[in-house]
């Protein structure tokens, strides 16, 4: 600690602060532009210009040192003469019509001029005009504004990983663009809107919509993602959800969030959005009040609880629902009987769900992935899957940490790659067979019972050695099964094998897993053989995939369209489309589940109601709505409660969502966070048998992972939107006779679908990349099995 | 008493050649240093000695500025020469390149040595086409002749010296934008602290000398510090590039001792052209104040006294204008380049350059207004020493000493709408 003393006042200070972090935290306020915390120092807007005792000139508070004994004076005349100074020159060139520009009311610029700018300019020639950008769907510009900070700049070649946008000519010239005319593309950019602090980038679907002093700022948590990311929504006339930026959360997503966690919420207001309930009637829909749908309900589900059995009604529920709502459908099912739960609906084995460990989780803190020193991403499209994971895997290879990847598609990462294996999904186990091989042999260990002939085939290569020996070497090390890891035909197996490698490396093993509340469904006991807690169900029912294959009479469905959140979307379709009876508690209705659905009552979705999300790294953060739900729009642990009192059930007497919480922190106090498996010898692997099979790659689409997300219109206009399309290499292209941009035939387990072909060589061998959540390959069944591909 | 330095080889057949400039004695001293594993101690001790100061403008002593380098910090360091020669009215170093490539690179190679660095880098300003080539040709032969490379005459010393040439931007001159621009990216001057000598090139220690500063190196220690010093003046020593240029009869590059009189300089350079009277002198390059002409002439050519007299010796380029110049217009010339290179980084150089050139330009051409001339100060004075590099100093300088000395002018623009002269 050093002492120095800021206008007067003496105070200490850490070695090394600059004195602008030394000021904020002696709470004394010195104008800035350019200066984030997050980023690094450019000390180029010159607005945070101080006097310094025995310093000639005045100096940049946000790059200049403390020293010991340092005086320094952030107002006195000197100073204040250079901010004016500073700011004078800021304003002569930037539009002043704060009335018709976007960001007026919430402009750094526009509140520091109220403090350093003058009334009256003394500058009489010609502004500078500046030529917007068009960077995409995200981002509005209105470059004559910009004030040249480059904190956007920097963000991009920082924290995104991407130097996307930058500045190009010289001098009064300098402009902040893309290179030649492209797209900002990067799954963060939403950020530099938060950055920028003028009216240069704005949120382009939010833009001219209302003013800041017309929006209250409500806090939130979002639900797409795993990390659950702290958000802010801004409200407009106290119902209208008009814009998200990020909570600082610093243990969790720090100053940022992805764009998807910023955009989604468009959704809200979407076309399919469901404000009534609706029942069908002899074909025809028609909306109907509470009393009526809630009705036809129990006399649906009784019905069929009468006619079939409590066994062939099935209930499934989308793992972005909150906790609340989880637990509540489980307990009201389980009471009426129903022992078929999941939320697994992505899931193709589920062999060792007995043994898996009460909630499979990130294995550490969020926080904690920037400290690892080496780390085994396996079946992970980190950067798309969970931006905010990805940013902090970044730091931790930037600064030399080593990342390795077993994937199927060579995902650019934007971050140093230590070692990858890129290969078909068929082959995951022999290479993680392989590097525990390796680890063995580093290691000198025993071998877990059965092993030695499990492995006896199995080829160590140079890749497996390399990564063994980082995963040995590292102090902190984790390896991380991704979505594709969890979701595979063979995860039973690869969990194994990573767990294994785990323990020889003395490695953390963790779960990056699908959705915001995947924690929290295992933890509530949305599942077939667990009940809330983790405790084993009194007898098992059937789990997503089985629910489906088997066709039962009737369905609930929580806040999923299972059409093509499935992994068997076809079998899903047929199965609900052939039930007697289906309910589907949704916030959205689609021309698939008007088809198969025969009543739909609306429930709110994200902030509309009181929520809480367990994350990957098992933090419970529970959140109030942020916005009364839209029309006739419930809560849906409301109407969960109610048809628990409706269908006669006990313990359905909630008078607000907290007892539900306290019912299942209750339930779940004593829940272990291991991930540890008991060790269980997989089938014999035999040596690549399967090399010459084409296997399909299933990755879910990047905006297309839930209900909320594939209706955000602007999100879907992004590149990150792919269209459903063959993915394959150029050899395999080669070898079916395809060419890029025209269309083939893919078929898979009796199924069809014809699409264009788009070569790209960084999808493995033997395998074909056709990404689900998608309507328009959802006609194809079955995730990550064979497939065969030929020209149309 | 000229051309003692720099230019001692000039009168020599193809002064350039490694052979005429070894037998002129060169490379003596590297090979000596070599040998006798000189310390660098005694190197930097001997350019204290000769007060050797920086000839690339801020007159900084060269001696103090080598030991700063923490030269026993494991890892790479580098020496970089600064040949951008950018300022307006400055060709010295062109000429040293042309001229006495080889004591450029025995200056840089001692240099390398003295700070620790086994690579050296000579940036060079983009439209140096003919000295780039005369320097590369240089190299070519030094390392043949095994004067660079690796283990340097079985001494285990080794250096490697590589040219690189800018793209023609003046601020790549700037030390610090010189180093970004050799790293590859845009040529912004980076703010300071932390030094170059700390984290300069590729974040590694460096030292930036300017060409004359480097190539005066091999000279001072054949000759000893005493020598050199004695050639110039107490706290000033050496004799010194001036470029002199404008309405002389015989403009060119002028060695002579620091603590000549501008007057002899003068009459060196054949005298203000076709009979005119001197008007100004702007004695340092275009940064640098402008002088009246009874004070330029009174006044002497070193650092200490032409801080006096009120202006800088900066990189010794002496810009002569006689009685018929427009000093309006010459502000304007001035202010247009600075608003053309600056480079757009920080706030008051980027936008407080092109108000200046617009508003001398607007004063030029009539249409200026009595309170400009005011403005024109105060604009000047909130850029100077506010920005991250020297180039918003440059910009304001002269437009501060050409409202001191010819304010009149300037009003007399706004006044009558057309030009004094
Ligand atoms: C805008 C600007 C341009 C400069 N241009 C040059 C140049 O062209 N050549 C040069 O040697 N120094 C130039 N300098 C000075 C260098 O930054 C640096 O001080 C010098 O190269 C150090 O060498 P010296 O100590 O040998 O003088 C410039 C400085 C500024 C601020
Ligand atoms: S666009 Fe905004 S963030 Fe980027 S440099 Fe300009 S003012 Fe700064
Ligand atoms: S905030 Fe310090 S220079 Fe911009």
């Amino acid at each position: 600690m050093v002492s120095i003393e800021i206008d007067g006042k003496k105070i200490q200070a850490r070695d090394g602060a600059l004195v602008i972090e030394a000021a904020d935290d002696a709470g004394v306020y010195i104008p800035r532009f350019c200066y984030h915390k997050k980023l690094s120092i450019a000390a180029n807007c010159r607005m945070c210009l101080i006097e310094v005792e025995k310093a000639a000139k005045p100096l940049p508070a946000c790059a200049t040192p403390v020293t010991d004994g340092m005086v320094i004076f952030t107002k006195s005349p000197k100073a204040i003469d250079a901010q004016k100074g500073v700011m004078e020159f800021l304003l002569i060139n930037h539009p002043l019509d704060c009335p018709i520009c976007d960001q007026g009311g919430e402009c750094e610029l526009q509140d520091i001029a109220m403090g350093y700018g003058s009334d009256v300019s003394k500058f009489t020639e010609k502004k500078r005009v500046v030529k917007d950008k068009n960077l995409g769907p995200l981002i509005a510009t209105d470059m004559t504004r910009c004030i040249h900070c480059t904190r956007c700049v920097r963000f991009g070649a920082e924290v995104a990983g991407v130097r996307e946008l930058g500045a190009t000519g010289r001098g009064e010239h300098t402009e902040i663009g893309t290179y030649i005319t492209s797209n900002v593309s990067s799954e963060m950019s939403g950020n530099v809107i938060d950055l920028c602090p003028v009216g240069a980038l704005t949120s382009k679907p939010f833009r001219f919509s209302a003013r800041a002093w017309e929006l209250v700022e409500r806090d939130t948590i979002a639900p797409h993602d795993c990390i659950g990311s702290n958000l802010k929504v801004h409200v407009c006339n106290g119902r209208e959800v008009v814009r998200v930026v990020p909570r600082e959360n610093e243990a969790i997503n720090e100053t940022w969030i992805s764009d998807r966690d910023r955009f989604s919420y468009e959704a809200l207001y979407s076309d399919d959005r469901l404000k009534t309930p609706m029942l069908k009637e002899n074909g025809a829909w028609r909306e109907v009040d509470w009393e009526t749908a809630l009705q036809a309900v129990i006399v649906g589900i009784n019905k069929t609880i009468t006619d079939s059995g409590a066994d062939r009604v099935g209930a499934l529920a989308a793992p972005t629902s909150t906790l609340e709502e989880l637990y509540l459908m489980q307990k009201l099912m389980r009471q009426m009987g129903v022992n078929n739960i999941d939320h697994r609906l992505r899931q193709l084995d589920f062999s060792d769900q007995q043994q898996a460990p009460v909630f499979p989780w990130l294995g550490q803190p969020i926080n904690n992935l920037e400290n690892n020193n080496a780390v085994l991403l396996i079946g992970s499209n980190v950067r798309k899957d969970q931006p905010i994971a990805a940013h902090r895997l970044r730091k931790a290879g930037v600064r030399g940490s080593k990342i390795m990847t077993l994937n199927a598609v060579d995902y650019d990462f934007y971050m140093p790659i230590m070692a990858k294996i890129i290969t078909s999904p068929m082959d995951y186990k022999h290479q993680l067979a392989g590097i525990a091989k390796a680890l063995l042999a580093q290691t000198k260990q025993p071998a877990p019972n059965g092993f030695e002939k499990l492995v006896s085939k199995v080829k160590i290569t140079a890749s497996h050695q390399a990564i063994a020996s980082a995963l040995v070497e590292g102090s902190v090390s984790s390896v991380l099964l991704g979505p594709q890891a969890i979701n595979h035909p063979e995860a039973s197996t690869l969990r194994m094998l990573a767990q294994l490698i785990t323990l020889l490396s003395q490695s953390q093993l963790g779960y990056l897993s699908e959705a915001g509340n995947s924690v929290g469904a295992w933890m509530a006991g949305m599942l077939p053989h667990r009940v809330a807690g983790g405790k084993d169900a009194d007898k098992t029912g059937l789990n997503a995939l089985e629910m489906l294959h088997k066709g039962l009479r009737a369905y609930v469905l929580l806040g999923v369209e299972p059409e093509i959140e499935s992994a068997e979307s076809v079998i899903a379709s047929r199965a609900l489309n052939d039930a007697d009876f289906v309910v589907s508690l949704t916030s959205f209705s689609s021309e698939a589940m008007r088809q198969y659905a025969d009543v739909m009552l609306p429930i709110a979705p994200f902030a509309e109601t009181s929520a809480t999300f367990i994350n990957a790294e098992g933090q419970w953060q529970s959140v109030a709505g942020v916005v009364p739900p839209l029309g006739e729009t419930r809560p849906a642990w409301k109407v969960l409660r109610v048809l628990g009192n409706l269908f006669g059930c006990s313990g359905f007497d909630y008078i607000t969502s907290d007892d539900v919480l306290t019912e299942v922190k209750q339930l779940t106090k004593d829940c272990q966070t291991d991930n540890t498996v008991v060790w269980c010898c997989p089938a014999p692997i035999t040596t690549n048998s399967n090399a010459d099979i084409l296997v399909r790659i299933a990755e879910v689409q990047m905006y297309a992972g839930d209900s909320l997300q594939r209706r955000a219109q602007a999100l879907q206009n992004t590149h990150d939107a792919d269209f459903a399309a063959i993915r394959i290499n150029k050899a395999c292209a080669k070898k079916f006779g395809l060419k890029d941009g025209v269309k083939a035939t893919a078929a898979q387990n009796g199924t069809e679908i014809t699409l264009p072909v788009v070569v790209d060589d960084n999808v493995s061998d033997n395998s074909v990349l056709i990404h689900c959540g998608l309507r328009d390959s959802a006609a194809l069944s079955t995730d990550f099995t064979p497939i065969s591909i030929r020209p149309v | 008493m000229a051309n003692e330095v720099c230019f001692s080889t000039l009168h020599l057949d193809k002064s350039w050649a490694l052979s005429t400039y070894q037998a002129a004695g060169g490379y003596a001293v590297w090979k000596r240093i070599l040998k006798n594993k000189t310390s660098p101690d005694d190197i930097i001790s001997e350019l204290k000695t000769s007060a050797l100061r920086g000839r690339g403008g801020a007159g900084f002593p060269t001696g103090l500025k080598w030991s700063f380098m923490p030269r026993n910090t494991p890892g790479q360091k580098y020496i970089v020469c600064n040949s951008d020669e950018g300022e307006p009215g400055t060709c010295k170093d062109r000429d040293i390149l042309r001229y006495n490539p080889h004591a450029l690179i025995e200056g840089m190679a001692i240099a390398g040595y003295t700070i620790g660095a086994s690579i050296g880098y000579n940036y060079m300003r983009g439209e140096f086409y003919e000295p780039y080539d005369r320097f590369e040709t240089a190299l070519e032969e030094a390392y043949k002749a095994g004067i660079l490379g690796k283990n340097i005459f079985k001494s285990g010393v080794d250096f490697d010296l590589h040219s690189h040439i800018g793209a023609g931007a003046y601020i790549c001159g700037e030390e610090t934008a010189l180093l970004e621009s050799l790293e590859g990216k845009k040529g912004l001057p980076r703010f300071k602290p932390p030094f170059p000598a700390s984290y300069g090139l590729f974040g590694r220690p460096t030292t930036i000398n300017n060409t004359e500063t480097l190539a005066s190196v091999p000279y001072i220690l054949a000759n000893g510090g005493k020598w050199f010093l004695e050639l110039g003046r107490p706290n000033n020593g050496g004799s010194k590039l001036f470029s002199v240029s404008g309405h002389v009869n015989k403009p060119g590059n002028y060695e002579v001792p620091l603590g000549t009189p501008f007057a002899e300089l003068l009459e060196m350079a054949g005298g203000v052209w076709k009979g005119k009277e001197l008007k100004a002198v702007i004695p340092g390059g275009s940064s640098t104040p402008v002088l009246p002409a009874k004070i330029a002439m009174e006044m002497d050519m070193d650092y200490d006294s032409i801080a006096k007299a009120g202006s800088m010796l900066g990189a010794g380029s002496v810009i002569i204008m006689d009685e018929t110049t427009c000093m309006v217009k010459t502000l304007g010339r001035l202010a247009y380049f600075y608003y053309d290179e600056s480079c757009g980084q920080c706030t008051p150089c980027r936008e407080g350059t092109g108000w200046l050139s617009r508003v001398v330009n607007r004063i030029e051409i009539g249409k200026g207004q009595q309170q400009d001339l005011d403005l024109l100060l105060d604009v000047a004075g909130k850029i100077g020493g506010r920005t991250i590099c020297g180039l918003g100093d440059a910009a304001a300088m002269p437009v501060m000493s050409f409202l001191n000395h010819y304010r009149d002018e300037f009003q007399f623009h706004v006044d009558h709408k057309r030009c004094m002269v």
